[in-house]
């Protein structure tokens, strides 16, 4: 899902304004395939069972798709810089368990300090994180798949057999994922919002560039001057910000929080990153493209029921779509190797 | 030490005197010392391993010297960070250029001092007329929006240029910029460099080619074994001197080489090529004898040794061993011809650090010593005994795991591992690098050794005084191309660095 090739070469007629047609400017965009696929989807189930748009039917898809949304973008500013945390899950677990003991232990506590502790706890485990891959070396997918089981256990070991039921929170609070703005439920539109301020910060922010700088080539990065180990840090708190939140979110949306909250979560939003056009090598893709990929996917999930295609080939699909992704990726990067190995070997 | 009267006059743009670096017990540079003027191009030269690169990635803030005075503009100086380095005017241009493949060519001059708009967020139009305002100065036609990635060499070095003009450079550095450039590339390069100068920044120009570092440079700095040997007026010195100085020392007497009967030819490479790596490369090495490849890091040796046993492939060309071809780009179809390969990285390419030490010596052997595609660990001690024991590894037991021994044993059981093959060649890469002096000399015997009992030899070897010691002749490399043949009574020090610099002098 991604177009790394850019038929722009150095010969090409330039726009003399300085600044790209827009229509160009759209045609490079990195999101462009998920986009397409994803309004092709939408259309194609439109047309076999109208009822799949009917407001209900939006909703299903905007709420289930939130969680994986938030926690999709996070993953896409540690996987920018060539790393990943598999521990989003457990983390998540965590967070939502904790928002339910805050809610009982504290009641009436103000909605908006659950979602800041909820963001706090999550940055805390994200520095845990952060500092285990910045300071040991060790490659992030190990640490994490570490952390996967340790926050699991503490997890596991904090809620025993206790479950937190909706009956325990505030009615408000639940209504976060019943109320809904122009047809946008308010978790969704939370969502939104932070993908937004994800996607400025990443595009438009010096530290920001440096996370890509760090993904495109971790040497180069620091012969630069970059300061990595700060910002792969960064990322890692930023993601663990963004996990905590979904916790929270999560908590609102679901009836019940328990010991295995999120379990399995990581999957998900991993693919949704990398069907988004977020390159598992780091460097490029974004966090739109994240978000749109993990739309995606619920979206196929919920098109498929909607077909009555069975729940194996949903599966299925989205494994053939993670593949698809990788494949063109990697398909681009060795045309640009071997173009590039031509133009090297003019003198000898 | 010679600068004249005007140049002592003015203030030193960066000087360094006397920096030391160690590495654990390694000292790579024990007196480093360079003066670069304003409006000046200084040229740093020396051999592999004289130390230019650690004196390079100290002026970068890479390393920090254990000791030694820096000054830039004439105050003391110490960095802790790359940072420092580039805040204090200092760019490098590595050999291979540093751009983020994945950002555009605007973004890369300017990362992380990215032109801002007035919401504070990155301005993308202006960092686009930015760098299109450098390209025009520099007079190159790139498009600032496309991305890094599949940019040549010489279009990559310009940016890195234009970054280190758009973050106004008071010095220049510059590590072999023209190694991967064609002439016309290097002609624009060269007239980037001039104007710099004439601006008034100073450029440090590391370089092997001598013609470029004459027609280039005001001053030359040598460097020998890690330590400052001279710095010499361009103007009032030939190749010959700068190539003695480089050299000068004596080759002491390390190599016991035996003799050995020279036989038939056992390889056979004629016009082997590869697009880009190395071009028409003919080579015979005979039954015990000992043929050297020389040549500067990057010249191709490794490469044409690859392509020989197999590893890589090659574009065009015959390898023959004892008059037969084997499957090219097949390194089994190598190793059943006859062919062992000692390659340079012992610990990633040679050994499996993890494993016994009867394990390593045997790996190649594992089909011969398999009954029913089974390996029977008793044949496989016998086996493993009887090279070690001719090699003499000094190992407590064959149990214990490679990673355990010295660098130098380490390379005796990797040739253990290609002896029990009978080999008729045996490719060695660097035989002795990272060993210490003492066990070198081992090293040294037991390849002559071997080269007594017929078997041919192909070293390749970046320390002359090992060349000259060990080899009957000697192939010197320059650019992916042999530049030279040299017997062993015509070899001298100079005779092989003048070939391998391709300066006119010295080469055939």
């Amino acid at each position: 899902m991604t177009t790394t090739v850019h038929p722009t070469g150095t010969d090409s007629p330039r726009p003399s304004s300085g600044r790209r047609s827009p229509l160009s400017a759209i045609a490079h965009l990195r999101e462009l395939p998920v986009l397409l696929a994803l309004v092709a989807l939408i259309l194609v189930t439109w047309l076999i069972n109208p009822l799949f748009l009917a407001p209900q039917g939006v909703k299903d898809i905007l709420l289930n798709a939130t969680i994986v949304i938030i926690l999709a973008a996070g993953q896409a500013i540690v996987i920018i810089t060539r790393n990943v945390d598999l521990s989003v899950g457990s983390i998540l677990g965590l967070v939502a368990f904790g928002t339910g003991s805050l809610f009982v232990a504290v009641p009436g506590i103000p909605i908006i300090v659950v979602i800041l502790a909820g963001m706090l706890f999550g940055a805390v485990l994200g520095a845990i994180n952060g500092l285990l891959v910045t300071l040991a070396k060790v490659p992030a997918l190990v640490i994490t798949l570490g952390t996967l089981y340790i926050f699991r256990g503490l997890n596991n070991a904090w809620a025993g057999g206790t479950q937190f039921f909706a009956d325990d929170r505030p009615q408000e609070f639940g209504n976060l994922s019943v109320d809904t703005v122009l047809g946008f439920p308010l978790i969704t539109l939370i969502a939104i919002v932070v993908v937004v301020i994800v996607a400025v910060f990443m595009s438009g922010t010096r530290s920001g560039r440096d996370l890509y700088a760090i993904g495109s080539d971790p040497d180069a990065a620091r012969v630069f001057g970059v300061p990595v180990t700060r910002r792969v840090l960064f990322a890692f708190v930023t993601n663990g910000v963004l996990a905590g939140l979904a916790g929270v979110l999560y908590t609102s949306r679901f009836n019940s929080v328990g010991a295995t909250t999120g379990t399995g979560l990581e999957l998900d939003v991993v693919a949704a990153a990398v069907v988004g056009g977020v390159a598992i090598f780091g460097g490029s893709g974004s966090v739109i493209g994240a978000a749109l990929g993990a739309l995606l996917l619920t979206t196929i999930t919920g098109a498929l029921t909607a077909v009555r295609v069975d729940k194996f080939w949903q599966q299925a699909i989205v494994g053939l779509l993670i593949l698809a992704a990788i494949v063109i990726d990697r398909i681009a990067a060795v045309r640009t190797a071997r173009r590039l190995r031509v133009s090297e070997s003019r003198d000898v | 030490m010679a600068t004249d009267h005007e140049a002592s006059a003015r203030t030193p743009a960066l000087s360094l005197t006397g920096a030391v670096k160690a590495f654990g017990p390694v000292i790579a540079l024990a007196d480093g010392t360079i003066e670069i003027l304003p409006g000046e191009i200084h040229a740093l030269v020396g051999e592999n391993g004289a130390g230019k690169s650690t004196l390079v990635k100290i002026l970068a803030g890479l390393h920090h010297p254990d000791a030694g005075d820096f000054r830039v503009d004439g105050e003391p100086i110490a960095f802790r960070s790359v940072a420092d380095s580039k805040a204090a005017g200092i760019s490098v241009i590595y050999q291979e250029p540093t751009l983020f493949p994945d950002l555009t060519v605007a973004e890369n001059i300017f990362i992380g001092r990215q032109p801002r708009g007035r919401s504070g967020l990155i301005s993308r139009a202006e960092m686009r007329a930015g760098a299109r305002e450098l390209f025009s100065r520099l007079g190159v036609p790139i498009d600032p929006d496309r991305s890094a990635e599949g940019l040549s060499i010489a279009d990559q070095q310009i940016i890195e240029i234009a970054k280190a003009i758009s973050l106004d450079a008071k010095v220049l550095v510059m590590d072999e910029p023209t190694a991967a450039l064609s002439g016309v590339e290097v002609d624009r390069l060269f007239a980037v460099a001039r104007s710099l100068r004439d601006r008034g920044a100073g450029i440090l120009f590391i370089s092997h080619r001598f013609d470029e570092v004459f027609a280039l440079c005001d001053r030359i700095t040598v460097m020998r074994d890690g330590r400052y040997v001279a710095t010499l007026e361009t103007s009032s010195v030939t190749v010959d001197e700068i190539v003695r100085e480089m050299v000068g020392r004596d080759i002491d007497q390390l190599f016991p080489k035996e003799p050995a009967q020279i036989g038939d030819p056992v390889l056979t490479v004629r016009g082997l090529s590869r697009a880009g790596v190395f071009a028409d490369i003919d080579l015979d090495v005979r039954a015990g004898e000992i043929v050297a490849l020389a040549g500067l890091v990057g010249a191709g040796r490794t490469e044409v040794a690859r392509a020989v046993f197999g590893i890589d492939r090659y574009d065009t060309g015959t390898v023959e061993l004892n008059g037969r071809a084997y499957t090219a780009g097949d390194p089994q179809a190598a190793i059943d011809a006859g062919v062992g390969f000692v390659p340079e990285d012992r610990r990633k390419q040679g050994l499996v650090m993890d494993l016994s030490v009867g394990r390593n010596a045997t790996l190649t052997l594992r089909s011969a010593l398999a009954r029913f595609g089974i390996i029977s660990s008793a044949r496989e001690r016998r086996a493993a005994e009887k090279w070690t024991k001719t090699l003499q590894v000094k190992t407590g037991s064959q149990e214990y795991a490679v990673s355990t021994l010295s660098g130098g044993n380490q390379q005796k059981v990797v040739l253990a591992k290609w002896l029990a093959t009978e080999p008729r060649l045996l490719i060695i890469d660097e035989p002795t690098r990272g060993i210490d002096v003492g066990t070198k000399a081992e090293v040294h015997r037991l390849i002559s050794s071997l080269a007594a009992r017929g078997i041919a030899i192909l070293m390749i070897s970046s320390e002359l005084p090992e060349v000259l010691g060990m080899a009957d002749r000697v192939l010197v490399m320059h650019e992916g191309r042999i530049a030279a043949e040299i017997d062993r009574a015509d070899a001298t020090p100079e005779a092989v660095m003048h070939a391998a610099t391709a300066s006119m002098e010295g080469s055939k």
